[in-house]
């Protein structure tokens, strides 16, 4: 039942926001700011509440949808989950500070994004392909919603592109696990993962669909590739992420820090959570396309970063390249080598390196953020120089957050890469060679961008610009610590993946 | 309470409403509410009993009616009927308060408006060809008169073309109908007898198409589909909802229980005819309804592309594919209902303009919120979004495609995506238009009444209780599966 209230409690803050009498701008982003904290509570409660020896899992839910086909609105909370989830609260809880920090939004906008939040967390916490695949999709409206309607000039063509192409990358998704719906009788991940890991799911595809005429490898191929799509194109992989920079760069910041912070880790929890488990059987085959994939997106996404003249471009096409280690890492497990120490490496690299994206991301974009606010609106690399006289504080906060997502060590970024790195060059030893170019390219575009906004000249216009506020410091304390935290302690975050990373371990064993 | 309920308190009201006297003529709303409010609950109680009691023998009243003919009065009720009975009397509700309004000759209106509704329930009650045949005739001068008289762009024509649709597909259906009876040895129009009859091959070859055909014309199939846009957009708001909402659903409902186990030999060297026109009208449908500059003229051909869902989940003819073309049924005929509900009353009577250019300058996100929300939900729900009743009929029908004809599942994805397309553009014009900064101020509109919310609040609430919640809905639709009606269809492979 915990976890059915942090489900819904959300959504409760939405609709209360959304009826409070008189609520516009200012009121509305309080009660809904208010409100996003309590999910953490809960979240602790869950923590502590959670029951021992269960297997890993901290709390669960469940209720049957159509039984007979055994679809079950199934969720469940383990530690990886526990930490997407704490994610969501504090990027959502962020999102929205920021929000009235910028003085944007109203009752529409603070209950759009409260709606997100819940459909996040189902998301993180489904355990049947059905209840995942509605939260899935159902993220998708408030973020056009929001993108739409509070974003820039652009920002309509940029939100119809976002949706219609997520949209197209879900279908083909939910087709896939229909098939599979016939072939076992249930889209339960669990099972699911079971029979794959006794190498069935191939034979009971062949079985079902001979009239066909393909192979079951063949056929649980396609299935396993129209999965990956809808994946890769909300992570996005290259060359499926030609909607991300504008819906990037159009959104209102803190939807931005919405759609990076969390949006696209659904991708990156799919790709560990359901696409690893279920289509081992397939994975080997799969893996050098997957690798290849992953690193295009690593190095295009740091060259176009590179070529970016827009401060919020190029953080987006950084994600892409932040993102893009994680498939790394995924497509050098898909490889079922039998080293586990660097799978393991690995894996636990993909959980760290995403939650600790969201963070920095959120922090990076709030620093642009506080620029854009203070030049109204502007935000080309250009724009800006010789800052650091004026606002010493936010260009060690900013600087401070671009170290983390360069990868320096004691900065949480370093965790991440160095896990997936450490599996990486264990399993793919070239693909992870050629990716470390992605290493070296995101330090020259984040520290050029450094210098050309802190360094060098002062633009006149900028003499009387303020430093951060009382309030917009505080703002980035809990941002900070969870930057230098996992940086210096990593065990803190691993503690609670360590055993799902076993789990997983125990579902890819190699083919004989 | 009896589902019997659900016909006379749709006649009795027709003709209550007829008697009132003209210096009282504004009471007829009243009487036509309490009318449809009446069936709703009789079909709603009738559910809830089946489910509590699924075991049981299904409601049924039979009485002898031209016994020469061996013609009954045969009413019978199982879960599929009871659930499409849900649907009318949902949609009839929301329908008379989507007419709260209505000026000009309000008893004729709600007279017509209760006996379509009438006439639904008893197709969806009868189990006699005859009588089914009888109620469905019922249907089609109301429905000419309500959009030739309180109807709007280009309504003669619209209306016309649909009353000739109608008649040339019924014509179809009493052909087949009558050589069933006759080849089945000309003793009873008994659709169980019938049903039963074993036909030769060669009979059902011919007979199956023609009879289908008929049934398939009203549920608009490509491409005998172009009555449906046209009658749909030039018909009154309260009349659009009725025909995509539930009169559409008689072909369907027609072609699934009549069509189908009369001659499920036909029916199988037909298949994949059946299935190739379907995919063509899921995609062709949602191409044609991206074109639109018209509202209503967009959900008219996305209705095109649903009921193509319905015909698709036919033709795969597996358990999956007739439980998702019922669950399709009741699915579009909620949000066809609403669609028409918001596009025809909420903006229309306040806008006086349907044009997506036009609508642009009335900025209604800003001036009308409560549409847009409205809108905005609706149009989720009619992309099939899960969490909506639209995304259960959709993978039910995608399964049933999987077992039957894999090879066309691609063209499902293909139609989804368009239809995601079509949507957000009509939803983008006509109600988060860019503001140019020129532009003059949108004129100030009414908001929106009690009536109005209350019908967009019943209709959605139920699209989202089917899609969070399809449990009692599944359990319906297959108790009315497992009718020996169906046993051949579904045990062919």
């Amino acid at each position: 039942m915990l976890l059915l209230s942090l489900l819904l409690l959300p959504l409760a803050g939405a609709v209360l926001t959304a009826v409070w009498p008189g609520a516009h701008h200012r009121p509305a982003g309080r009660i809904a700011t208010a409100w996003s904290v309590a999910p953490l509570v809960l979240l602790g409660a869950m923590e502590f509440l959670r029951p021992t020896a269960s297997n890993g899992v901290i709390a669960e839910w469940s209720l049957p949808w159509i039984p007979d086909a055994n679809i079950h609105l199934a969720f469940s909370v383990d530690g990886t989950s526990f930490l997407f989830l704490l994610l969501t609260c504090l990027v959502t809880w962020f999102a929205l500070m920021v929000s009235s920090r910028m003085n944007l939004g109203d009752r529409a906008y603070c209950a759009l994004i409260l709606v997100m939040e819940s459909m996040l967390f189902g998301v993180f916490t489904a355990r049947h392909f059905i209840p995942w695949f509605l939260c899935w999709e159902m993220t998708l409206i408030p973020a056009y919603l929001l993108i739409r309607l509070w974003g820039g000039k652009g920002a309509p063509r940029a939100a119809l592109r976002f949706f219609i192409v997520t949209l197209g990358g879900g279908v083909a998704m939910l087709l896939g696990f229909l098939a599979m719906q016939l072939a076992v009788g249930t889209m339960d991940f669990a099972v699911l993962s079971e029979l794959a890991a006794n190498h069935q799911l191939a034979g009971r595809l062949a079985q079902v669909f001979a009239g066909t005429g393909l192979d079951g490898h063949a056929l649980l191929t396609i299935v396993a590739v129209a999965v990956f799509l809808g994946l890769a194109v909300k992570i996005p992989v290259v060359p499926f992420h030609a909607w991300l920079p504008d819906a990037y760069a159009e959104a209102p910041t803190p939807v931005t820090i919405l759609l990076t912070g969390l949006l696209s880790k659904m991708g990156v929890y799919g790709l560990l959570r359901v696409f690893l488990p279920i289509f081992p059987e397939v994975l080997p085959g799969l893996a050098p396309w997957l690798t290849a994939l992953a690193v295009s997106t690593v190095l295009l996404g740091a060259l176009a970063a590179l070529a970016q003249k827009d401060l919020k471009r190029i953080i987006a096409y950084s994600s892409v390249n932040h993102l893009g280690y994680c498939v790394l890492a995924v497509a050098a497990v898909a490889a079922l080598h039998s080293d586990r120490d660097a799978v393991a490496s690995a894996v636990s690299g993909v959980v760290l390196q995403a939650f600790n994206h969201g963070i920095i991301a959120a922090a990076l974009f709030f620093s642009i953020g506080i620029l854009e606010m203070r030049g109204g609106g502007a935000r080309g690399l250009n724009d800006f120089g010789g800052l650091r006289a004026r606002m010493p504080v936010l260009s060690g906060l900013m600087a401070l957050a671009v170290f983390a997502s360069l990868g320096l060590p004691g900065l949480s970024g370093f965790v991440g890469e160095f896990l997936i790195f450490n599996g990486g060059f264990g399993l793919v030893p070239w693909s992870a060679a050629i990716s470390v170019i992605g290493l070296l390219l995101t330090a020259v575009f984040l520290l050029r961008m450094i210098r050309k906004v802190f360094h060098g000249l002062l633009p006149p216009a900028m003499a009387q610009w303020s430093d951060l506020s009382a309030g917009e410091r505080w703002l980035f304390v809990p941002m900070i610590a969870m930057i230098v935290i996992p940086g210096l302690w990593p065990q803190v975050l691993l503690q609670f993946t360590n055993g799902d990373t076993l789990r997983l371990l125990e579902l890819l064993r190699p083919i004989p | 309470m009896n589902p019997a309920w659900t016909i006379l308190s749709a006649f009795a009201g027709a003709l209550l409403v007829l008697l009132l006297p003209a210096r009282v003529a504004g009471a007829s709303r009243f009487i036509a509410l309490a009318a449809s409010l009446v069936g709703a609950v009789a079909a709603a109680a009738a559910c809830l009993a089946r489910l509590n009691h699924p075991a049981g023998p299904a409601w049924s009243y039979k009485r002898p009616w031209i016994a020469s003919l061996g013609i009954d009065f045969h009413l019978a009720a199982n879960g599929l009927s009871l659930t499409l009975l849900l649907l009318t009397g949902l949609v009839a509700v929301a329908g008379v308060l989507f007419s709260w309004n209505v000026e000009r000759r309000p008893r004729a209106f709600f007279a017509f408006f209760l006996t379509i509704i009438g006439g639904v329930y008893g197709v969806f009650l009868s189990r006699d060809a005859f009588l089914l045949f009888v109620c469905y005739e019922i249907v089609i001068l109301p429905k000419y008169m309500l959009i030739a008289i309180w109807g709007s762009t280009n309504k003669e024509y619209g209306a016309m073309k649909l009353t000739m649709y109608s008649i040339g597909s019924s014509a179809l259906i009493l052909i087949g109908l009558v050589v069933a009876y006759a080849a089945a040895g000309a003793t009873s129009f008994d659709l169980a007898h019938l049903a039963g009859a074993h036909y030769p091959l060669a009979l059902q070859m011919w007979a199956f198409p023609i009879l289908f055909l008929g049934f398939a014309v009203l549920a608009g199939m490509w491409p005998f589909h172009t009555w449906a846009p046209t009658g749909h957009v030039a018909a009154p708001t309260a009349a659009s909802m009725l025909l995509a909402g539930v009169v559409m659903k008689l072909g369907a409902y027609g072609a699934l229980c009549v069509a189908l186990p009369l001659f499920p030999q036909g029916f199988v060297a037909w298949q994949p005819v059946i299935a190739g026109l379907a995919v063509i009208g899921v995609v062709y449908g949602a191409l044609t309804a991206l074109q639109q500059k018209d509202l209503k003229f967009v959900i008219g051909y996305s209705s095109v592309s649903h009921m193509g869902f319905v015909l698709l989940g036919i033709a795969a003819a597996t358990h999956w594919g007739l439980r998702g073309a019922v669950l399709q049924m009741i699915s579009h005929g909620i949000i066809a209902g609403l669609l028409f509900g918001i596009a025809g009353r909420v903006v229309y009577e306040r806008a006086h303009t349907r044009d997506l250019t036009a609508l642009q300058g009335f900025d209604l996100w800003r001036t009308l919120p409560g549409s847009a929300v409205a809108f905005t939900l609706a149009t989720a729900a009619s992309m099939g979004l899960p969490g909506f009743s639209g995304f259960v009929a959709e993978i039910s029908v995608a399964i049933g495609l999987w077992q039957k004809f894999p090879w066309l599942v691609p063209a499902i994805a293909a139609g989804i995506i368009i239809t995601g397309a079509f949507s957000l553009r009509a939803l983008h014009k006509a109600f988060f238009p860019v503001r140019q900064p020129s532009a003059a101020a949108p004129p100030a509109l009414p908001p929106l009444t009690w009536p109005e919310i209350s019908a967009i609040s019943l209709l959605l609430a139920v699209s989202l209780a089917i899609g969070i919640y399809p449990r009692p809905w599944v359990v319906l639709i297959d108790d009315g599966l497992r009718s020996p009606l169906f046993h051949t269809i579904l045990s062919l492979k």
